[in-house]
């Protein structure tokens, strides 16, 4: 059938305007806007005494300076806690302009506005402000130690502290169990940050119009709808009065899920007052000092197992690291807490983390978000146990595997989306299985040997995850047929490059009938679909996925009782192919969809040839009933929603054979292999597509990039030149293979794709060099320097 | 400072894409600022306004320039030609940008343009490229969505590509 097309390597629907130049990205708007520019703070803790503006006044073009004595009520206050959590005693978010102290370095303290964006930074750099310096708290051990303070009224810097506990199946808590387990080991595990440090940075593009006072904002964000409705509060405009839209976006990784963004408040709110389009664009430097970082953790581990190196009981304490504010709440240190138990029945658990304030730029979801320091931990437990015994480290795994008769599993935690943690469906062995045959891992020890003869050495590693993904609450899709036979498609939730038109394109093709080529799709732009939650934990492809295969399905139905009355048949003859609806086994019959959509809306007046069919002399309605029936509406046009009772959980294992030099301690991946599930797949392309972006961060992460702070707070490497993102030349080929375990929770079985790739990346690598070297890999990322003292350390 | 009594500004000449543009620019102005916001050619972008990411790359007389290094006045008078003019004249598309669409070398497209120009010149220089010299021709070029798997496959596609069409036209 010509329109089956879920589940078909799809060409992209974005490339055309992407290959040639059209896109059209924040920056690109808004040509004639004045540009913002903000004075951000230099020190990482310090008093404001005193702005002094007047140097700045005279710049050429100079339109406004602002700040946070300027602002008025409601955008002066504090920008939202988005995500409130009882274990938050203590959350604290930013001012949009610095009131009296500034707590990072970046943290912003003037607006100026000028006419562009080399005349802001003129004025911008003209501006003094007089700090006096407070004692910067970095480093999140020294922190915890609560000496010297972030906020003066947050004690001991802690600004959340959670337990949760699942007690063995004989009702041991999980230290009981460890003391009582044949064997026991203890540890402890670091993991620098990172961040999402997509190659577009933020940015938000504001008109206002004064003749029928509404505003449209144009953001470079993962959340449209939850924007539009923020600036609405903090600007007191009615709601229909607001429209937010995401244009093309290049790139989010989880950072641009935060919001609203002081300048998203900010700019809108001076073109406002100022009557003119403003814009601001953000640079690379902001970038790294002014948005958001994540991974920062340590990790203490107690764990207890038996002969076989099945866990009995595991304690894990966690000092995360979120920086000067918590806009987004603990879900960062939430998931790694919960998701830490990857694709393992473990006997006891008890998890305690201490979310801690540092003077540094705040912490929030980076792809994965918290998912790879939970499996750097599990996996280094793995790996720990079977070093221990003695044991092949991917049989350590199988002993401790939930197997696929015992879905649904509850792990007995709390999830992030407050619902219990269900593994709803999976196959871990078969996942081992297959990877094991991918990268050789039963010959390895003859290819080591056979290196070792040769003087290199080479090792093997493994590591496994399971990702909850498609989070609630809820995504809706609105499905539109006109009269022309096009489908008009839109969602409410974003997009970064993930491919949302040519996917949702494809579920809608498919539900319909239609060719691809009339589908058009839509996101985030709220005057479209106002209600949405956005695009982050893997969640796009599952919840507007199945809305909108949802909203088709009305669609199709309304269609075909409609196509039934022309045709004189019975709508469970009826079928949708190529765009028209026929009756089976009756080659004869057949209705346009283009024709339906014209029938669906009765008419009085006709616009055209083809509507002249909907109107009241066409004698096409009954005059038994109304030409609109009871319970209907006119207009071949659908809305659903889809709101899950829980999460999905999509799973993956992957396996890396790394090369160390002897001599200068370079570490190069030789093999990088990948198995992952994420239940069907609506485009295999794509999906290959995410997981290589996310192995990419993954090695990023793993062997490259972090975010060297010094104790007075400064960010040393906040350049491109510095923080060392991987390019072609660092990322290997990556083979990957596909297990589609379907989710019995959603109509079309799918499972999240988008962070997957990430998330074991350092576990991953960690094994394996550790095989290669020896020596216990124990912090991440690892460079060749510190590998050199890793190996002087251990004496070899 | 001089700005607060108005920049001097110095009017140049460019070929963009085969046609002269006229602009008038203060000498600060990056010529990536020049063609994205004085030409209105916003297909070229900006990463990391250091040199470092490639996003910016245009071809200057052929060459691979980072054009957020360089001042649009220093280039007065030359021949640039940016994503835009990729496509032949009839909008038909080059065997590089084909290429990367059939390869799905592209997911967010920021950091596309620049890969466009780099292996655009790369292939005019090398027509068929060892996996090496790839990875070597494109590894000053930043992309954080694809781990360069499929624009890897796209550069020695885009080879196939031009082989076969100048195989056609011979």
């Amino acid at each position: 059938m010509t329109t089956k097309l879920f589940g078909e390597r799809v060409q992209r629907r974005e490339d055309p305007r992407l290959i040639t130049g059209q896109g059209r990205y924040l920056d690109d708007l808004g040509q004639d806007a004045l540009a913002a520019a903000f004075v951000r703070s230099p020190h990482a803790h310090a008093r404001i005494r005193d702005i002094d503006v007047s140097a700045a006044v005279d710049v050429e073009g100079l339109v406004a300076v602002y700040t946070w004595e300027d602002l008025p009520e409601r955008v002066r206050d504090p920008l939202p806690l988005l995500i409130p959590h009882p274990a938050l005693t203590h959350g604290r978010t930013a001012y949009p302009l610095a009131r009296d102290i500034v707590r990072h370095v970046g943290e912003p303290v003037v607006m100026v506005v000028a006419r562009d964006r080399y005349l802001a930074e003129d004025a911008a750099s003209l501006i003094t402000v007089d700090y006096e310096l407070l004692k910067p708290v970095v480093g999140v051990e020294e922190a915890a130690q609560g000496v010297h303070l972030v906020h003066e009224d947050v004690p001991g810097n802690v600004g959340a502290h959670m337990i949760q506990e699942v007690p063995s199946a004989a009702g041991l808590g999980a230290r009981e169990a460890i003391d009582a387990a044949p064997h026991t080991l203890a540890f402890r595990l670091d993991i620098e940050r990172s961040a999402s440090m997509p190659l577009e940075g933020r940015g938000v593009y504001a008109r206002w119009d004064a003749d029928d006072r509404s505003l449209r904002v144009y953001s470079s964000t993962q959340t449209s709808t939850s924007v539009r409705m923020a600036v609405a509060a903090k600007l007191g405009l009615p709601l229909p009065s607001v429209e937010v839209i995401a244009p093309d976006v290049g790139g989010g990784f989880g950072v641009k899920i935060v919001h609203p963004w002081p300048e998203e408040v900010l700019v809108p709110w001076a073109a406002m007052l100022l009557g003119r389009e403003v814009k601001w664009t953000e640079d690379r430097r902001e970038h790294f000092v002014s948005s958001a970082h994540e991974r920062g953790q340590v990790q203490h581990v107690r764990v207890g197992f038996d002969d076989e190196g099945r866990v009995l009981g595991l304690d894990v304490t966690i000092l995360h690291d979120h920086g000067a504010y918590t806009p987004y709440g603990i879900i960062v240190p939430i998931i790694t807490s919960t998701q830490l138990l990857g694709p393992y029945r473990i006997g006891a658990y008890r998890v305690e983390f201490s979310s801690i304030y540092t003077n540094t730029v705040q912490v929030t979801p980076y792809r994965g978000a918290g998912r790879p320091q939970a499996t750097f931990c599990m996996e280094r437990t793995m790996d720990k146990i079977a070093a221990h015994l003695g044991k092949d480290r991917a049989a350590v795994r199988e002993a401790n595997f939930i197997h696929p008769d015992e879905f649904p599993y509850d792990q007995g935690l709390i999830f992030q989306d407050g619902r219990p943690l269900i593994y709803d469906s999976g196959d871990y062995p078969e996942s081992l299985r297959v990877l094991k045959g991918l990268i050789g891992w039963d010959g390895f020890a003859e290819q080591k040997e056979r290196a070792a003869a040769e003087g290199r050495r080479i090792g093997i590693g493994l590591g496994c995850y399971v990702e909850g993904t498609g989070v609630g609450p809820y995504e809706g899709g609105h499905v539109q047929v006109t009269s022309d036979g096009r489908v008009h498609v839109s969602t409410g939730l974003t997009s970064q490059g993930q491919g949302h038109e040519t996917v949702f394109a494809q579920i809608a093709a498919t539900e319909l009938g239609v060719p691809l080529d009339r589908v058009s799709v839509v996101t985030g732009d709220t005057r479209r679909f106002g209600y949405a939650v956005g695009t982050f934990a893997s969640r796009a492809a599952v919840m507007s996925g199945n809305a909108i295969a949802l909203a088709c399905r009305k669609v199709r139905e309304k269609a075909l009782g409609i196509a039934a009355d022309a045709l004189e048949a019975d709508p469970r003859d009826l079928t949708i192919e190529d765009g028209e609806v026929r009756v089976a086994g009756n080659p004869g019959a057949s209705i346009p969809l283009a024709t339906v959509a014209v029938l669906s809306n009765p008419l009085r007046y006709a616009f055209d040839e083809e509507a002249k069919r909907a109107t009241q002399f066409s004698g096409a309605a009954s005059m038994d009933r109304p030409p609109v029936a009871e319970g209907e509406e006119p207009g071949l046009e659908g809305r659903d929603y889809y709101s899950p009772v829980r999460s999905t959980f999509a799973s993956g294992m992957h396996a890396a054979i790394v090369e160390t030099d002897p001599e200068t301690a370079e570490i190069r991946i030789l093999r990088y292999a990948v198995v992952h599930d994420c239940g069907r797949l609506i485009n295999p392309m794509i999906v290959e597509g995410q997981i290589h972006g996310g192995v990419a961060q993954g090695v990023g992460g793993a062997l490259y990039e972090r975010m060297a702070y010094d104790e007075h707070g400064q960010l040393l490497n906040a350049s491109f030149m510095d923080f060392l993102m991987p390019y072609a030349t660092e990322v290997p080929l990556i083979e990957t293979a596909h297990l589609e375990t379907p989710s019995p929770l959603n109509p079309l079985g799918i499972k999240g794709a988008g962070e997957a790739g990430v998330i074991p990346v350092s576990a991953v690598i960690a094994s394996a060099i550790e095989d290669a070297e020896g020596i216990a890999v124990d912090r991440m990322p690892i460079s060749p320097s510190e590998l050199h003292d890793l190996r002087s350390r251990a004496g070899s | 400072m001089s700005e607060t009594t108005g920049e001097r500004r110095y009017a140049i000449s460019l070929t963009v894409n085969g046609t002269v543009r006229e602009a008038t620019v203060p000498a600060r102005r990056l010529l990536s600022d020049c063609l994205r916001h004085e030409l209105g050619l916003t297909g070229t972008h900006v990463g990391c306004e250091h040199g470092v990411c490639g996003c910016c790359t245009v071809l200057l007389d052929g060459e691979p320039v980072r054009s957020c290094l360089t001042f649009a006045v220093t280039v007065d008078g030359r021949e640039i030609t940016t994503v835009e003019g990729l496509a032949g004249p009839g909008g038909e598309l080059s065997p590089v940008q084909r290429a990367f669409t059939e390869c799905h070398a592209l997911q967010c497209g920021f950091c596309t343009p620049g890969f466009l120009c780099t292996v655009t010149a790369l292939l005019r220089d090398n027509p068929a490229p060892t996996e090496d010299e790839v990875l070597e021709g494109i590894s000053g070029n930043l992309c954080r969505c694809t781990g360069y798997q499929n624009i890897v496959k796209a550069v020695h596609r885009a080879a196939e590509l031009t082989a076969e069409a100048e195989g056609g036209a011979a």
